[in-house]
């Protein structure tokens, strides 16, 4: 089942396109990573997948019953973020806003949430820490947590280990590859060949070719 | 000391001063924790001007009476267009905010110079940069418009904190998952706008920043939580005022550049009491 569908997307600033024609579909259960060179247009079309910026032309349709404001969104942190006076739990619950609606505080449900997300990524006994006295491994799982609190279907992650240790690159991975086998469907911004090859399942590569296929045709691997 | 404390408020202006000044110090210090988190910090400071600028247009239209309803559509109008504009532009930010300033203030002194309508022009610039002591002239009118302004602040903060937590944080996430920032970034600058119209009556154009600013930054010193930034940015803005009145008036000091020094003061406190801590 197609979750996301581009068609004929074309993508860029003030009437200058990065990325023309662009036709993909994302799938339930897909482990996308999209891959090219800086300023191929990736983050642009990820911008565009989430509604911050419009395409220059072409459609970008959501089925399957996926709203627009039910992906979980992973940004590369900001400046602001890195020592933002803000405990943990507070970042986590800032997932929740798209169910807040009118109401001046989050309902147990949406407690329910942030806590069981939390335990998931093992940062529950951090949920009283200030933000910015956390490492930035800590700090990718909060904003992870957060992204599970928005999405109960689709991820969309940019560049999630950048300026990651080995190690928590490697538990990083870990846990976003089983976030993917419970069911959520994964887009990603990689840098990473080695973890493309180990984990994706389809890539989109954007340069001046575009390839949109299987990760096993990709890199000639039998299925 | 007591006895003449009670003494001065039993002047209704004194009643008034506080009354104006507590609330005012209030609501631009939840402003305030917003534009330092956000990096707005010069939007808060080139405004302020502005609203001077503002400010000398209806000296010289001879509007002085009703001059609010110059210098707040003005204010109101310029931060909007500021604060939509923050990102993604040819002129970045920071040029933009400082050649506005800078801009306002010299031609509204300019205006204030040509068109001289008063006797004692140094005497007015200085009134409405410092707020020497126009809080200390507050009509009725004046504090019932202040008291309803500071509610609806107030009203707007509470309601919406968990909008502006997400939005302060990280708004494209907000954006993303459906919020609709362009309306709450429109709302905070209306806000901004209306905190920093009232607080030149307090403490003058040129000091307004240091109300926005000195009390958000003091509390991010100890506090770990977005919510007790918030509530410790309040209480230290609320005593800083009450201080600096008390002592403005018993050491018949300027009460703006004495509420501005109580807060400098605090911040030092809470610098030196989030460093031991560490």
């Amino acid at each position: 089942m197609a979750l996301i569908t581009c068609e004929n997307v074309s993508l860029g600033y003030e009437g200058t396109a990065i990325v023309e024609n662009l036709n993909f579909t994302v799938n339930k259960n897909d482990y996308l990573c999209i891959i090219g060179e800086n300023g191929s247009g990736k983050t642009t079309l990820m911008k565009s997948m989430l509604g911050l910026m419009k395409p220059m032309s072409g459609k970008i349709l959501f089925s399957d019953g996926l709203k627009q404001n039910e992906i979980g969104y992973l940004p590369q942190q900001t400046m602001v973020q890195k020592d933002f006076p803000a405990s943990a739990y507070e970042v986590v619950l800032s997932g929740c806003i798209n169910h807040l609606g009118f109401h001046m505080h989050y309902a147990k449900k949406e407690k329910k949430k942030v806590i069981s997300a939390m335990k998931k990524l093992n940062i529950w006994d951090l949920k009283d820490k200030s933000y910015r006295t956390l490492s930035g491994g800590q700090q990718q799982r909060v904003l992870l947590a957060r992204a599970l609190c928005a999405t109960e279907t689709l991820l969309v992650l940019d560049e999630p280990v950048t300026g990651l240790d080995f190690e928590t690159t490697k538990q990083m991975y870990q846990l976003i590859d089983s976030l993917h086998k419970s069911g959520i469907t994964i887009i990603m911004i990689s840098h990473d060949p080695e973890a493309t090859r180990k984990y994706a399942t389809k890539i989109l590569f954007l340069d001046h070719e575009i390839a949109f296929c299987d990760a096993d045709e990709y890199f000639g691997r039998k299925s | 000391m007591m006895e003449l404390l009670m003494n001065y408020f039993s002047y209704p202006f004194v009643r008034y001063a506080f009354i104006v000044g507590v609330l005012i110090a209030l609501c631009s210090s939840l402003l305030g924790v917003i534009l330092v988190l956000k990096r707005f910090s010069y939007i808060g400071d080139g405004l302020s001007h502005v609203a001077f600028g503002a400010m000398a247009v209806s000296m010289v239209l001879g509007i002085v009476q009703q001059k609010m309803f110059v210098i707040m559509p003005i204010t109101v109008i310029v931060a909007v267009l500021l604060l939509r504009h923050s990102s993604d532009s040819r002129l970045s930010g920071d040029s933009k905010i400082a050649m506005i300033s800078v801009g306002s203030l010299a031609i509204g002194y300019l205006l204030m110079n040509t068109f001289n309508t008063s006797a004692n022009i140094s005497a007015d610039v200085c009134t409405t940069l410092f707020g020497s002591t126009s809080i200390l002239t507050l009509s009725i009118e004046e504090v019932w418009l202040c008291i309803i302004l500071s509610l609806a602040v107030i009203g707007i903060f509470v309601f919406l904190y968990h909008q502006i937590f997400a939005i302060t944080f990280d708004e494209d996430f907000a954006k993303a998952t459906g919020l609709k920032t362009e309306f709450y970034n429109f709302l905070i600058a209306v806000i901004m706008a209306v905190i920093i119209v009232m607080a030149m009556n307090l403490v003058g154009s040129l000091l307004i920043s240091a109300l926005l600013i000195f009390p958000a930054i003091s509390a991010m010193q100890v506090c770990k939580s977005f919510k007790m930034v918030t509530i410790v940015s309040a209480l230290i803005s609320v005593i800083c005022a009450v201080a600096g009145l008390l002592f403005s008036i018993l050491g018949a000091t300027p009460v703006g550049s004495t509420i501005v020094a109580t807060d400098i003061i605090a911040f030092l406190i809470m610098f030196i009491y989030g460093r031991m801590r560490k």
